[in-house]
C-alpha cells in the first residue's frame, strides 16, 4: 500500500495514461493507450475524495457502483473492484476503453472543478485488464436454469449485455448475428488500435461460459423471421439490439465516385475483414501517399480519420460544419487525433464531389460556415457565408456523419412499429416494443449513440425480460398489436 | 461451416455446387443471393441462389471461376466446405402473371442466375423465351433444363459454334418484333444487360436487370453496393439487387465494379505464382472436413 498524505494528493494532479508516441503509433494499429501501472492505478485511486454522495454513479448510464471499486483498487484489491464493477457491467475492458466518461460520470466528479476529475474509466480498464492478465476471473456459481429461453438478434454491445444479464438469470439465451463474427460494432466498427479486438473476444468467450450460445450468418428477418423465434423456434422473449446500420450519405453531387466511402464501409473492411493485413483477401482502396478527407464529427469519424493514417496515408483532414466545441466525439479520441498529424478544418460544409473522367474522386468543394442561432439540439446551426467556396484535393472521402436505421427487421415484421425517424417503438423504461415478447434497445431505438448507452439499455431490457418471464404479463401498450402467441407461464 | 454436397464442372471455369443451409433452403425466393466465404481470411462475395431444395436443405449456386476467391471456390468438391454462408439476401424476384410473353435474357453463367426467374414466371403460367449466350457453344448452360421446364430457348454463341451466331441482344430485337413481349429480365456482364436495356426502351417494355456491385456485408450496413437508379442511390443488397434496367446507370455500376482491379489482379498473380503445395495450403482449412456429414 501506497502512503501518501491527503494533503499531499490534493496537490496531485490527474495522472495521464500513457500513450504510445504518436509517430510510431499512426503506423500501426497496436493500442494507443497502454494502460496505468499498478502504482500510478492506486495513487489516482487514492485521489478520489469518496464523497458521500458519489454523483459521478449517476453519471454512469448503467450506475456502476464507482466509489466502491475506486476505494478497492487504492487498497489493491483489485479482484474485489472487478466485483463491485460486474455487478453493474459485463464488458468493463470495453466500456473503460470507449465510453464518454467526460460526459458521463468523471464529468460529475467534484474533483472537476478545481482539480482533473478522477481516470474513473483508466481506473476501470485497469481492474478489467488486470483480472484477465493474471487469470483472476471468479469461478462461475452454478446457476438454476429458469427453463426459459430468450433469442437476442444482434451481437453489438446492447445484445450482449442483455445476454449476459439473461444467462445469469438462469436462461438459454441464443444470439443471432448477421455477419461471420460476434461483436457488432464492437468488431466491425471500432478500430484494432482503441479496441482491441482479442479484448472483444474475451468478453464473448465470457458469455459463452455462462451457458451463452452465438450462432453466425443468421439474419433475422431473412433467415428466420422474427414470428418463428417465437413460434417454431420456442423463444420466450426475443431482443433486438440490431444497430442503427444504414449509412447515411449526404445526398450530394458525386457521393457516387469511385474513392467514396462510408465510415461503415471502410472501418468494416479494415476492421472485420482486415484488409490492412497481409494474409486476408479483402480490399481496400491503396492509401499509400494519398489525401483523405473525412465528413463528421463523432468518434467514428475520429475512426475513420486515424485508421488512413495507419494505412499510410498522406494527409488526413476531417471536416466538420461546427467547431471543435460542438463535436460529439471524445475529447480524448480528438486529442489523439490531432497529436497523430489529422488535420481539422472546422465550419466547413461539402456541397459536390469533384471527380475525373473515369469516375474516380479528385476532390471536394466545400462551403465555408458560421455559427448563428442554437437549432433544436441546443447547438448553434452553422449557415453558411455567401460566397465563401473553396475547393480540396482530395484521392479519398470517408463519410462519417452517421447512421440510419436499417430497414430489414422491421420491414419484416409487420408487428413491429416504427417511429418516423424509422427506429423501433420501444418504452424507454423496459425496451417493449409493439410485438408482444419482443423487446428492444441500443441504436435500433435510440438512433447513434454510444456503446455504454446500447448497453444499458440490453440490461434494462434484460431486467424486464426477466420481468416477463417470470409474471408473463405483457402490459398492453395502446399502440400494440395483438398477441401472435400465449404468454409464457 | 457448410458442407459441400455436389460440385460439378458445366462448361470451362463454371461449376455447379450444391451447399447445405438449411436455413437458407427454406426461405430462398427466386432472385436472393446469399453472401459467401470460402476461407477462414475470405473476403465475403455475393452469389445468386440458383435454386434451393427444401428437403435436402440445400442451395445451388454457379460459379465462375474470374478471380481469386471464385478460382478457389471452383476448387472445392463435394465433402469440402465453404466457411460461411448467410442469407437469403435481397428482395426476391416479382414474379407476375403477364399478358404477354416474359423473356429471359442471360449471358454465361447469368443463365445460371436468370434459369430460377425463367422457372417461376413459367410456373406461374406465362409464355417464356429464354434468349441464352455464350461466346462459345460450351458456355451455354442450361438448355435443357431450362427446355424442361417449357421454356422456349434461343441460344447464341459469339462465334456462331452454336445455336444464333450473335450476341443476345441481336435475338432479343427479333423477338421485340415477332412476339407481344410484356416484360424482360436480364441478368449477366453490365455491359449486355446495359444493350438489352437499349432494345426495350424505345417501346417501354418492362424491363429487370439483376445487379452485382461489390459488396461486403450484404444486408445494408456498408452501403458498398450503392448503384444510381432513376438518379437516386439504392443499395444493391437491400433496395434490390433487381431494379428497372431502363433506370438504371450501367456506365457508374460498371466504373465502380472496377474499383478495386489492381488489386484483384495482384490477388491473382499471387494465386497463380503458388506451387501447387501452397496453392493446396489456402484450400486446406476447408479440405474434406465436411467429408462425414456429407456421407452420412
Amino acid at each position: 500500500m501506497i502512503k501518501i498524505s491527503r494533503r499531499a494528493l490534493m496537490k496531485l494532479d490527474r495522472i495521464e495514461m500513457p500513450a504510445r508516441d504518436p509517430l510510431e503509433r499512426a503506423a500501426c494499429f497496436d493500442e494507443v493507450n497502454m494502460g496505468l501501472t499498478p502504482e500510478d492505478a492506486t495513487i489516482e485511486a487514492m485521489r478520489c475524495l469518496q464523497c458521500k454522495t458519489p454523483i459521478c454513479i449517476e453519471g454512469c448510464p448503467v450506475n456502476i457502483q464507482i466509489d466502491q471499486f475506486i476505494d478497492l483498487v487504492a487498497h489493491g484489491d483489485i479482484r474485489r473492484a472487478a466485483e463491485v464493477i460486474r455487478m453493474d457491467s459485463l464488458l468493463p475492458a470495453i466500456c473503460g476503453r470507449v465510453c464518454p466518461q467526460e460526459a458521463q460520470c468523471e464529468g460529475a466528479c467534484v474533483l472537476d472543478k478545481k482539480h482533473k476529475p478522477i481516470a474513473i474509466g483508466h481506473l476501470e480498464r485497469y481492474v478489467a485488464d488486470t483480472i484477465r492478465n493474471y487469470g483472476l476471473e471468479p469461478p462461475l456459481e452454478p446457476i438454476k436454469p429458469s427453463g426459459k429461453s430468450v433469442a437476442i438478434v444482434g451481437s453489438g454491445p446492447a445484445g450482449l449485455a442483455c445476454a449476459g444479464d439473461l444467462a445469469k438469470s438462469g436462461h438459454q439465451v441464443h444470439v443471432y448475428e448477421a455477419l461471420h463474427k460476434p461483436g457488432g460494432v464492437l468488431i466491425y466498427g471500432i478500430p484494432e488500435f482503441r479496441l482491441p479486438k482479442d479484448i472483444v473476444q474475451s468478453e464473448i468467450d465470457g458469455l459463452k461460459n455462462l451457458g451463452v450460445e452465438f450462432e453466425m450468418n443468421a439474419i433475422i428477418g431473412r433467415t428466420i423471421t422474427m414470428e418463428e423465434l417465437l413460434t417454431e423456434e420456442g423463444y420466450d422473449a426475443v431482443f433486438v439490439g440490431v444497430g442503427a446500420g444504414l449509412p447515411r450519405f449526404l445526398g450530394i453531387e458525386g457521393e457516387n465516385l469511385i474513392g467514396v466511402y462510408s465510415a461503415n464501409e471502410f472501418l468494416t473492411r479494415v476492421n472485420l475483414m482486415g484488409a490492412f493485413r497481409e494474409d486476408t483477401e479483402t480490399p481496400v482502396l491503396d492509401l499509400t501517399g494519398k489525401r483523405v478527407v473525412v465528413f463528421g464529427g463523432g468518434n467514428t469519424a475520429m475512426d475513420s480519420a486515424r485508421t488512413p493514417l495507419r494505412l499510410g496515408a498522406e494527409e488526413v483532414r476531417v471536416a466538420y460544419r461546427r467547431t471543435e466545441a460542438e463535436m460529439p466525439a471524445r475529447v480524448e479520441e480528438i486529442q489523439h487525433a490531432k497529436e497523430e498529424g489529422i488535420v481539422f478544418d472546422f465550419l466547413v460544409s461539402p456541397l459536390e464531389l469533384l471527380g475525373n473522367e473515369e469516375g474516380w474522386l479528385t476532390g471536394v468543394r466545400f462551403q465555408r460556415m458560421e455559427l448563428g442561432e442554437p437549432d433544436d439540439s441546443g447547438r448553434r446551426r452553422p449557415v453558411p457565408i455567401a460566397g465563401e467556396i473553396f475547393d480540396l484535393d482530395a484521392d479519398v472521402v470517408i463519410v462519417a456523419i452517421g447512421n440510419s436505421s436499417n430497414p430489414l427487421l422491421p420491414a419484416t415484421e409487420p408487428h413491429l412499429k416504427q417511429t418516423r425517424w424509422g427506429t423501433l417503438e420501444a418504452d424507454e423504461t423496459t425496451g417493449r416494443t409493439t410485438m408482444q415478447g419482443v423487446f428492444a434497445g441500443g441504436d435500433i431505438v435510440t438512433g447513434g449513440a454510444t456503446v455504454i448507452l446500447a448497453m444499458g439499455a440490453g440490461r434494462i431490457a434484460a431486467a424486464s425480460i426477466n420481468e416477463y418471464l417470470e409474471t408473463g404479463v405483457w402490459e398492453s401498450n395502446p399502440a400494440s398489436e395483438p398477441a401472435l402467441q400465449p404468454a409464457p407461464a | 461451416m457448410y458442407p459441400i454436397l455436389e460440385a460439378e464442372s458445366i462448361a470451362p471455369d463454371v461449376r455447379r455446387i450444391v451447399v447445405e443451409a438449411p436455413k437458407v433452403a427454406k426461405k430462398h425466393r427466386a432472385g436472393q443471393f446469399v453472401i459467401v466465404r470460402v476461407t477462414p481470411n475470405g473476403e465475403r462475395i455475393p452469389l445468386t441462389i440458383a435454386e434451393s431444395d427444401t428437403e435436402a436443405g440445400s442451395i445451388t449456386l454457379f460459379v465462375q471461376a474470374i478471380g481469386r476467391t471464385t478460382m478457389l471456390l471452383c476448387e472445392l468438391e463435394p465433402g469440402d466446405c465453404l466457411v460461411d454462408v448467410a442469407g437469403p439476401l435481397g428482395r426476391a424476384s416479382e414474379i407476375n402473371r403477364y399478358a404477354g410473353v416474359a423473356v429471359v435474357v442471360g449471358g454465361g453463367v447469368g443463365t445460371a442466375i436468370a434459369y430460377p426467374i425463367a422457372c417461376a414466371l413459367a410456373a406461374e403460367g406465362n409464355r417464356v423465351i429464354a434468349i441464352i449466350g455464350g461466346r462459345t457453344k460450351e458456355y451455354v448452360l442450361l438448355e435443357d433444363q431450362l427446355r424442361s421446364h417449357g421454356i422456349e430457348v434461343i441460344p447464341c454463341t459469339d462465334d456462331g459454334s452454336y445455336g444464333r451466331k450473335g450476341f443476345v441482344t441481336e435475338a432479343l430485337i427479333d423477338v421485340v418484333a415477332d412476339e407481344n413481349v410484356a416484360v424482360v429480365f436480364t441478368i449477366g456482364p453490365v455491359p449486355m444487360m446495359a444493350a438489352v436495356a437499349e432494345v426495350t426502351r424505345a417501346d417501354e417494355i418492362e424491363t429487370v436487370a439483376s445487379l452485382n456491385p461489390i459488396m461486403v456485408d450484404g444486408t445494408g450496413m456498408c452501403g458498398g453496393c450503392r448503384v444510381e437508379v432513376g438518379g437516386e442511390t439504392k443499395f444493391a443488397c437491400v433496395d434490390g439487387p433487381e431494379f428497372n434496367a431502363h433506370e438504371v446507370d450501367f456506365r457508374l455500376l460498371q466504373r465502380w465494379n472496377t474499383s478495386y482491379r489492381a488489386f484483384e489482379t495482384g490477388q491473382l498473380e499471387d494465386l497463380k505464382s503458388l506451387d501447387a503445395e501452397h496453392h493446396e495450403q489456402l484450400l486446406a482449412p476447408v479440405r474434406g472436413v465436411c467429408a462425414r456429414t456429407a456421407l452420412s
